[in-house]
């Protein structure tokens, strides 16, 4: 089973990778989607498999040799609630780019949206002082 | 002496605030600082000139063995003194020259924070504290050179002096903590009892020509002397106060203090000779190509600091001559130069012109400056009976008992361009009608020179005053107790007559001068500022080449540099580490489970190839399942349950918000480079995967957490408990970040609504 996922972790996160590098924003999303979801199976598999019984201590207080670890499952509870946050943000702020750009298409996004050259910072700090307060020095 | 120095770093701090109060008299009041300082160092005369040497410090970072420690003897006494002393009437001069100026709080406060970082500099015995003291001296020079910081030509020269002061001070940093790796000590105190050890050990050049870096790049020897001329943009009282009396002479300050630990082998004297020539007359022979006043005392400047480099070098060769010479030179130099360049600042303030064609008569309107300035210019001559004419016998007996007849040669030539120097400043002062209106200005302006310049005749008269530290100076340098009989006459020798050459070399090119300065000007010749100036701008190409590689701001590239680099090292670790493993497990061990997983990979491949926003939300979907369903599986239930949450809300979102965006259209078929990387990325994660599947895994943390779960986080669930107490602050943290998220989407959907509404 585990040889097996290492293959299916290593399939999605190709999907996953090429996905992202598509220019459309969509994909990319998808893509990251999938690449979540590896990520997630890796950590996983990396505690290991196997286990008779869920993570939980007895009534008694005694512990059974053969629980699942308990340690990836926490690691993972947190990656899956953090993922979907940034997905949530992505999905609307992707939506919100299409309204402004009218694309989705991440290269032709820079020609549509060229900002103007920021004005240097020396000349921002202070204007120059008046000519005659001047002091030749 | 460590409150001292505190006390002067604290007056410094308040100085924009006793500006405020005093208004116009600050100069005067501030001055009771370094005056105060001045006189505190003088106590010390007594103990430094009976032969003793005052230790104190203060732990900084114990753990690393800094600390703010000091040491006095003769050397760094002078240079207190001089700093100090000079400082006292900088600030005076300061509040005459900047009058008015909106900005003069500011100026107090980092000419201030100079003179307590250069003190600190010169008494630190401590390597680090030296070395800080050494960067806050380049720091705050380039403050005041960039005074003017709305003139270009001032920020460029500022930023100049900086990179090549800092630049240096980096090397000497490394240096440093060579030495102190050779000597096993950070006390500079205790180095130089090392000497013998120092110079036999294997890292002795390298530590050197890193010592040598720092100290030739601060005290502008050549080829890095051409920033010293371009710091002139500084207003006045920072050419007179920094650039050339104390800080250009940090690096002189620092190779006399090492002289003793790391002189006396062939390449430390040669170096020094040949370096502190080449410098001597390069500043000699560009001044010819000068008229204003700074620049050429700048230049001035840059040829005394090679001489008191030669002398250094010397220092091993010669009985005393080299050491005493130095000491003679040194305060010499401060004296003269300090007070011309004050000087030179205020016949700008009062006449309106730097330029030496411009001056007529001026002794006629500025007496008292005059009188100063022709002071000034006998010991810049090396004319007696002033201090000068001493500093360069002296210096002339050393090259005679040391130097090559050729050395001595080019020595006489350098000194020769000092009394030309002398002429041409002076001559103004005679020749000619004094222009209308121009009058003395206020004594903050003419104390300064007229004390200094006082000085030198004094010390030149009567040497007896200056001969005891003058012997504490050069017994420092040399490492061991030197006394030398200081004195005007010494009888019709060789140096006196070398003296004489010097005069008469010095006034037959002064009658050369207008010829030399045509000629000069005529032939603009390529010196070590065009490669500052080729090296920066091809460090400005670097960077915009690189910027264009690395931030070209397509999303794509980002991610092919960030997926291929992972692969890259991640596959290198893996085949350098341990290698490529095969676990001993078994395949599969249910058909159900199998399907499942083929079913995911298909659904994924399939994502490659639709174009319908619905139909990838159904192939996540099938993704995403499939995951929760392993969970489920293998005894995770809180993840099962959360990752279909998950999925759930995910695919609401984008049914919601994506399926009002057009299909996407046609786009560009996949390049073979995306498709690598891809590839790549997902193999390198399945050998990642199996080689670690093959290793043994550590129950030892998992193990933990089960056993103190229910006695000490009070819970059977073990993963809840990881999550809400043992890693809790984890946790808050993934809430404020999904908390965030939630913030952001509300606000951009705020935005659409109120986009939509007009």
């Amino acid at each position: 089973m585990e040889v097996l996922i290492a293959f299916l972790v290593g399939g999605l996160a190709a999907v996953g990778v090429y996905l992202m590098l598509r220019p459309h924003l969509i994909q990319f999303l998808i893509g990251f989607l999938v690449l979540g979801n590896a990520a997630n199976l890796l950590i996983f598999t990396a505690g290991r498999l196997g286990s008779q019984s869920p993570p939980l201590v007895q009534r008694d207080g005694s512990l059974l040799e053969t629980i699942a670890n308990p340690l990836p499952q926490a690691l993972i509870l947190t990656a899956i609630v953090i993922g979907f946050g940034l997905a949530a943000f992505g999905i609307v702020l992707f939506y919100k780019a299409e309204q402004a750009l009218g694309t989705l298409n991440a290269e032709a996004m820079p020609e549509v949206f060229e900002p103007a050259p920021a004005p240097s910072p020396v000349d921002q700090v202070r204007a120059p002082t008046p000519e005659k307060e001047r002091i030749p020095v | 002496m460590v409150a001292a120095v505190l006390v002067a770093f604290a007056g410094a701090l308040g100085a924009p605030w006793v500006y405020r109060g005093l208004g116009n008299w600050a100069g005067w009041g501030l001055a009771l600082l370094p005056l105060g300082l001045t006189l505190y160092f003088a106590s010390f005369l007594p103990a430094v000139l009976a032969g003793q040497t005052l230790r104190h410090g203060v732990p900084w970072v114990p753990s690393l063995g800094v600390s703010l420690s000091f040491y006095l003897d003769g050397l760094s006494l002078l240079f207190a003194l001089l700093i100090t002393g000079i400082g006292t009437f900088i600030v005076i001069y300061s509040g005459g020259y900047l009058k008015g100026h909106p900005d003069l709080g500011r100026f107090y406060l980092v000419i201030l924070l100079f003179m307590a970082s250069m003190l600190g500099l010169v008494l630190a015995d401590n390597i680090v504290t030296l070395f800080v003291m050494w960067e806050l001296t380049s720091l705050t020079s380039y403050l005041l050179i960039g005074f003017n910081h709305t003139e270009f030509r001032s920020r460029r020269a500022a930023t100049q002096a900086l990179i090549v002061t800092a630049g240096g001070g980096l090397a000497l940093l490394a240096g440093l903590i060579l030495l102190a790796g050779m000597g096993g000590s950070w006390e500079i105190s205790e180095l130089l009892a090392k000497g013998e050890v120092l110079r036999a050990h294997p890292w002795y050049l390298g530590a050197l020509v890193l010592v040598l870096l720092g100290a030739f790049t601060k005290s502008a020897q050549f080829p890095f002397h051409f920033w010293l001329p371009n710091a002139m943009e500084a207003p006045t009282p920072v050419s007179a106060y920094l650039h050339s009396a104390t800080m250009v002479k940090a690096g002189v300050y620092l190779l006399a203090r090492l002289q003793p630990a790391l002189g006396g082998t062939e390449v430390w004297n040669s170096t020094l000779m040949a370096f502190g020539l080449a410098t001597l007359l390069t500043g000699a022979t560009l001044t010819f190509r000068h008229t204003d006043l700074k620049r050429l005392l700048a230049y001035s400047t840059v040829a005394a600091l090679g001489a008191l480099v030669f002398a250094i070098g010397m220092v091993p060769l010669t009985s005393y001559y080299g050491a005493v010479g130095f000491a003679t030179f040194l305060l010499a130099h401060s004296l003269y130069k300090g007070g011309l360049f004050m000087a030179a600042g205020a016949v700008d303030h009062e006449a309106g012109t730097r330029n030496i064609g411009q001056l007529s008569g001026l002794f006629r309107a500025m007496p008292i400056t005059g009188v100063a300035v022709v002071l000034a210019a006998l010991s810049l001559a090396g004319l007696p009976p002033v201090l000068g004419f001493l500093g360069k016998e002296v210096l002339y007996s050393a090259a005679l008992e040391a130097a090559r007849p050729w050395m001595i040669g080019l020595a006489v030539l350098g000194f020769a361009v000092g009394a030309t120097l002398a002429l041409i400043l002076t001559v103004p002062f005679f020749r000619g009608r004094p222009p209308e209106g121009v009058h003395e200005g206020p004594p903050s302006l003419w104390l300064g020179p007229v004390v200094l310049a006082g000085l030198g005749l004094l010390v030149g008269l009567f040497p007896g005053l200056y001969n005891p530290l003058a012997d504490a100076v050069a017994s420092a340098v040399k490492g061991h107790p030197v006394e030398y009989h200081l004195k005007l006459w010494h009888g019709l020798n060789l140096p006196l007559l070398l003296s004489l050459l010097t005069v008469f070399l010095g006034v037959g090119l002064y009658f050369l001068y207008p010829r030399l300065q045509d000629w000069m000007a005529r032939e603009p010749v390529p010196g070590p500022e065009s490669a500052y100036v080729g090296l920066m701008r091809g460090l400005m190409r670097f960077s915009s080449g690189l910027e264009r590689l690395l931030q070209s701001g397509s999303l794509r590239a980002y991610l092919v540099w960030t997926f291929s680099g992972l692969v890259v090292l991640v596959g290198l670790a893996l085949l350098r580490g341990n290698g490529l493993f095969w676990p001993q497990l078994p395949l599969g061990p249910h058909p159900g489970q199998a399907v499942l997983l083929v079913l995911m990979l298909l659904a994924a491949l399939a994502a490659l190839r639709l174009r319908a926003h619905l139909a990838m939300v159904v192939v996540v979907g099938i993704v995403g399942a499939g995951v929760a369903i392993i969970f489920l599986l293998q005894n995770a239930p809180d993840l099962a349950i959360t990752q279909f949450l998950v999925e759930t809300l995910t695919a609401v979102l984008i049914a919601l918000v994506l399926l009002q965006i057009r299909r996407i259209g046609a786009v560009p078929r996949g390049r073979f480079l995306d498709k690598l990387v891809a590839l790549g990325f997902g193999g390198v994660l399945t050998l990642l995967m199996l080689s670690m599947l093959a290793q043994p895994m550590s129950p030892h943390l998992s193990q933990f957490f089960a056993e103190k779960s229910l006695p000490e986080g009070f819970g059977r669930n073990i993963v809840n408990v990881i999550l809400v107490d043992f890693r809790g602050l984890d946790t808050f943290g993934e809430i404020t970040v999904v908390g965030l998220a939630g913030l952001g989407v509300y606000a951009l959907l705020q935005r659409l609504r109120r986009e939509e509404k007009p």
